[in-house]
Formats: structure tokens, sequence, C-alpha cells
């Protein structure tokens, strides 16, 4: 009896002191072992893992279309600047048919000269006043927009002149027949291909000589050609082509892209204060920051991306019960092998482990390919489909860590059936 | 010096089905000895099997003390059983139970997988050393199917072998090879027992139990007969005696 409880301490013992080596061992050797039993079934694996292959694929590419349609959109609002700060007209009376905002006639130029002189946040400042018509020169023509502006519009909107030159304050006081083309509508104007500079066309029935042509900007990403434009001081289209006083919207830019809140209030101070608007009335106008808008378009893209990454993972969940219960079959189909690796010495937990390592093993490859045919659905969309797409790191960690512990959850029910089989039933299982 | 290797004192195993208590072992008592070689025989429905699997340390005794190489198996949780099992003792099964498409080698080296203490180049070289005591010598890449039932078992003892136990606990060992096959197994495990090996044989064949050197009869739970074989047969001349192969 004494000598039975020594042996005893002295197998604690010995046991205490071999732990750590015991895990890294049993660990590699687990490792193995669940790679030889995959092999064994090598297209159920295969198919057991599709469903992940699927979801991670999946995931990762909705995630990159996302992110990529996100980055071209803030791209192309940065192009237009930043720090861009739209007025708009709109309407204050309360009730009746709401109709577009640009064909309210609230702004003028009395409040251009408020805004220069009141809103010291504001660097520079230029009034809109656009007509569509049919631009004709010689044979060719070609209906297009004509936008009125002052010469601070271009570095507003980040335009540029790449031939000839931007018309003067002095043509803008003189209402001078003059403008700028845009590539568009020089390549329908001049089909030969000749310089139109110094040449002079018509905008209806107004002669205007081409001083300078746009540098071009191409299609933005709501699909509008932004090369189809002429440019011509804002007295020219409001005199000559409109008959108007009025301006369809103002456009600023903020000192710096910080201080785009403060030039908005300041704006809304000075135009109040032009436009008689008494406290509690509403605004007849309406201003807007590029932020807001970033903000806005990138909450829509933000949504779509949720929406397409939650039904992408939905067959990441399915992919896991395609697991279970893979694992399930083969916990029961292998209820001998179970009972003969108990009777010669496997403890529970080696049961579970080998299980579970099994599932894990399934999923991760699983994930791994799943990872390498999403980033290549990333890179070939583009490609084939014309969509920007960016690849975010996070997505992939997220997705992988995810299959990982999805692995782990749906194989640890089967792997507990398994370690809790009664070595003698196991043997005699037929 | 004969030291003992089992001890099994008076015990007793019931089993609750139901609202009835099944008695499968009413009391039982033998020790066996290192170097002995023991069939333990007995109709069905004698406790043979409960028996078996007390003795595999798969089971524990409900009443009683069961003392496998100086430990009360009693006392052992589930884990330690687990590795007495590992340690101590040399499953053969009936059914020979090796893992399908695995091969002889990776077969043998099962037990060993489980034991952290061994390197993976000793694993290699033990279960090679344990083939070629059961003369399976150029079969090591075989898998199951691509082997003969006496190889199969054969293999299977090589895995018992392989993490030297005190004792080799065969149940039916022979049950499902012919009678060539089953002398030659016995043989193998003359052997053994001549080299050492302590072998503890269940079987309910009367033949089979002529070549062990005791013989404890088991009948309705309680031990009927435990006999020391006067004349026991040695399994090679009998392998000799029989008629020659059948050639058709």
């Amino acid at each position: 009896m004494k000598t039975a409880a020594l042996q005893k301490r002295h197998w604690h013992h010995c046991r205490k002191q071999t732990i750590i080596k015991k895990i890294d061992m049993k660990i590699i050797n687990l490792i193995l072992l669940a790679i030889k039993a995959l092999q064994r079934n090598k297209l159920r694996a295969l198919l057991t893992m599709l469903g992940i292959i699927i979801g991670v694929a999946s995931v990762i590419t909705m995630m990159s279309i996302g992110e990529g349609s996100k980055q071209s959109i803030n791209n192309s609002l940065s192009s237009m600047g930043s720090n861009m700060i739209t007025i708009m007209p709109q309407s204050n009376e309360p009730g009746g048919a709401r109709i577009m905002g640009s064909s309210f006639k609230t702004l003028t130029i009395k409040d251009v000269e408020a805004l220069k002189k009141n809103a010291p946040h504001i660097a520079m400042i230029s009034p809109l006043a656009s007509s569509s018509g049919q631009s004709i020169n010689a044979g060719a023509n070609w209906p297009t927009t004509i936008q009125g502006v002052s010469p601070e519009y271009l570095e507003i909107r980040k335009l540029s002149v790449k031939d000839g030159i931007i018309f003067s304050d002095q043509d803008v006081k003189s209402s001078a027949k003059v403008c700028l083309l845009g590539k568009t509508v020089v390549d329908n104007l001049f089909p030969g291909g000749e310089s139109p500079l110094g040449k002079v066309i018509r905008f209806g029935k107004i002669p205007l000589q081409v001083i300078g042509v746009l540098t071009p900007k191409g299609t933005s990403n709501f699909g509008q050609d932004q090369d189809d434009i002429i440019i011509a001081p804002y007295t020219t289209i409001q005199k000559r082509v409109l008959s108007s006083i009025y301006f369809s919207q103002i456009y600023a830019s903020a000192t710096k892209e910080d201080d785009s809140d403060a030039a908005v209030d300041e704006a809304t101070v000075a135009l109040k204060a032009t436009h008689k608007i008494r406290e509690g009335q509403e605004n007849d106008f309406q201003i807007r920051t590029q932020a807001e808008l970033m903000t806005m378009l990138n909450s829509t893209s933000s949504m779509m991306t949720a929406l397409l990454t939650a039904v992408a993972s939905i067959s990441l969940v399915i992919g896991g019960i395609g697991i279970m219960n893979i694992m399930y079959v083969s916990v029961t189909e292998r209820t001998r092998e179970i009972g003969l690796r108990m009777s010669i010495g496997a403890r529970g937990i080696d049961i579970l482990l080998q299980f579970l390592i099994e599932a894990v093993m399934i999923s991760v490859t699983g994930g791994v390919i799943g990872v390498v045919l999403g980033i290549s659905a990333a890179i070939i969309i583009p490609a084939m489909l014309n969509w920007p797409t960016v690849i975010s790191e996070s997505s992939i960690v997220i997705s992988f860590l995810v299959c990982a512990v999805t692995g782990i959850f749906f194989g640890y029910y089967p792997a507990m059936k398994a370690s809790g089989l009664d070595p003698i039933e196991a043997l005699r299982y037929e | 010096m004969s030291s003992k290797i089992l001890e099994i004192k008076d015990v007793k195993r019931e089993f609750i089905m139901g609202t009835e208590t099944v008695r499968a072992l009413k009391g039982v008592s033998f020790d066996v000895n290192a170097g002995e070689f023991v069939t333990i025989m007995g109709s069905s429905g004698s406790g043979k099997t409960t028996l078996l699997n007390m003795l595999g340390c798969l089971d524990k005794p409900t009443e009683g003390t069961y003392m496998l190489d100086n430990v009360n198996v009693k006392e052992l949780s589930k884990d330690e059983l687990a590795k007495l099992r590992n340690t101590k003792i040399g499953f053969v099964f009936q059914a020979y139970n090796l893992l399908p498409r695995t091969t002889a080698l990776e077969n043998v080296e099962l037990p060993l997988l489980y034991n952290p203490l061994i390197s993976s180049q000793e694993r290699r070289d033990r279960a090679i050393a344990a083939l070629q005591a059961v003369k399976l010598d150029g079969r090591f890449d075989h898998t199951p199917n691509q082997l003969s039932g006496g190889q199969q078992q054969r293999v299977a003892i090589a895995r018992a072998l392989v993490n030297e136990p005190v004792m080799i606990l065969a149940d039916e060992a022979t049950g499902n090879l012919d009678t060539r096959t089953s002398y030659e197994i016995m043989s193998l495990m003359q052997e053994l027992n001549g080299n050492g090996k302590t072998i503890v044989f269940v079987t309910h064949e009367p033949d089979i139990a002529g070549f062990s050197t005791r013989t404890v009869m088991l009948r309705d739970g309680k031990v009927q007969k435990d006999t020391q074989n006067e004349n026991r047969r040695s399994a090679k001349e009998a392998l000799a005696s029989l008629p020659e192969t059948d050639d058709y």
C-alpha cells in the first residue's frame, strides 16, 4: 500500500516537470495527425472548406469594392477642392411645391460683395450664372453648358488653363465677349484638330472669342463629363445671354479646410443681413461645404459596404455549419478509432484536441484559400468591370480571424462528443 | 523471485440497468506473477468481458482492489488511467483495430504518440524494432488492407509491445483467424512469454488455453477453477504437426 502511494506521488512529480514539454510535443503531433486525417479524405475536406472559401473570398472582395468606391469618391471630391463652399438659393415659403433650388432668384452681386466684405474666413469667391445652349463654330455645333463666373472660380474648383489665358477682372467689368473651352467642346467644335485660340465661336447668338483651353478633368464620379463646359465672365452671361441679375449659385473657398465651419457661419450672418431674414424665419439660401458632401456620400457607401459584407458573412456561418456537420460524421465514422486511441493511452483532452485541430485546420486552410481568391478577385475586378477596389488589410485579418474562430466554435461540439465517448463502448462500436 | 504484476482481491462489478442491478463480477480474486502466461476462460455471460475491461484499466471495480504493478487502479482519475494504459498495458484485440489507410509503422507508433517523453526518432526506432520482433520486416509501409489477417494481428501485437508494457492483454486475439494462423500467433506469444513478457489471454477456446502456463476459469461472475497447466503444448510443434498446406 505504502509503495503504491509513493509511486503515485513520484508520478505526479514527473508530470509536473514535463508539462511544458508535453504540451509542445503534443500540439505538433496533433497537427501532423490532423493533416494525415484530412489527407485521407481529400475531396471531403475540400468540399467542407468550400463554404469557408466562398465566405472569406466574398467578404474580402465586398470590402475591397466598398473601400475602393469610398476612396474614389473622396479623391474626386477633394479634386474639386476640399475647402469649397457652395451657396444655393432655396425657397423659404412654408408649404407649397418645392422646386429646384437654382430656379429661385435670391442671389445677386450684392450678396457676393457682402460676403467679400463681412466673411474674413472666405478667401475666394465667385458667383455662377449658367445657361445651356448650342455652341457653334463654322459647320460644327455642340450642345453644352456655359458658366458665367469670376476669374477666382478656376482656383476654387481646382481648374486650370492648359493653353492661353484666363479672362481678367477688367473683362468682367466690361462684359467682354471672351471664353475658355473644355476639352470636349474643343473636340466637337474643332474636329480638324486646329488650335481654337483666338478663334471666335458662337454660343447661341453671342459671338465669343476663345482665349484659353482648360486642362482636361475627365469624368466625375457621378458619370458627368467635367470637360463639357464653356467658361466666360459672369457679367457677359448675365447681360448678354440670360438678361438676369440673379445667380444660380455662389462658390467660395475657406481660407483653410478647418475654417470651413467658421466661413459658413460668417456667410450665413452676412446673407441673412442682406436678405433681411428675420429671427425665426427660414433662410432663402442654403450653404454646403465639401466636407458635408463627403460625409454624406461616404455614409451611403459605408452602408452599402456593411450590407454586402453582412450578406457575405452569412456564407461564412453556413461554411462553419458545414464543418460542424462533417466533423459529426467523422466522429461517428471513427468511433472505433477513438476507442482504440483511448485504450492505448489517449486522454479525453487528446481526443478533443485532435478533432478540434482538425476542424480548425479545415477552416484555416479554407480561410487561406479564400484570402488568396478574395485578393485575386479584388485585383481582377478593376480590370474587368472598371470598378475601383482597394484591398484593406483589416478585411483580411478580420475574415481570417473569423474563420479560425468559426473552426473552433463549430468544431468544439463534435470534438466534445468524441472526447466524451466511453472507450469500452467505442471499441465495440459497429 | 516472482513479483506480482496483478493483484485482484475480491473484485465486484455491478451495473445499474434501469431499476435492476446486474452483478457481472461477484468477488473475483487471483494474482498474476511476472512472466506468467495466463488464459482466462469462460462461456459468454461469465463476466469475462467485464473482467477484461477491468484488467485493461478501461473500467474500475465497484468493490475490491485491483493492483496493477503496485498501483491501485481504483484511486486513479480518468487521465491517470489513460496514462496507465499507455505505459503498462499492451492491448491486442480480436478485430485487430488497426487504423485504416495508415501504414503498419504508423500504427505501431501510435501508443508512443501519447507518451510525450519519447522523441519522434525514438518512436520510429522502437516501432521498427517491435515490427521486427513480430517478424514483419519489409512490410513497414503496408496498410492494413494490404496485409493478411495474421499479419494484421502481428502488427497489432507489435503495437502492444512498442511501449514495453508490464503485461500484454489479449482479447480473443485468435478469434478471427484460421487454425494455422492462430497457431502462428500463439507461437509468437509463447516466444514473447519465453523472453519474459507477462501475458493475459482471454479466450473461449480450450485448444488455445493449452498453450498457456495457467488457466483461470470464470463462471457466473466467480472464479470456478484456477489451474497450472501441467502438460503445456508448444505452439511451434502444434504448427509443425498440422497437415501440409492444401494446394488447390
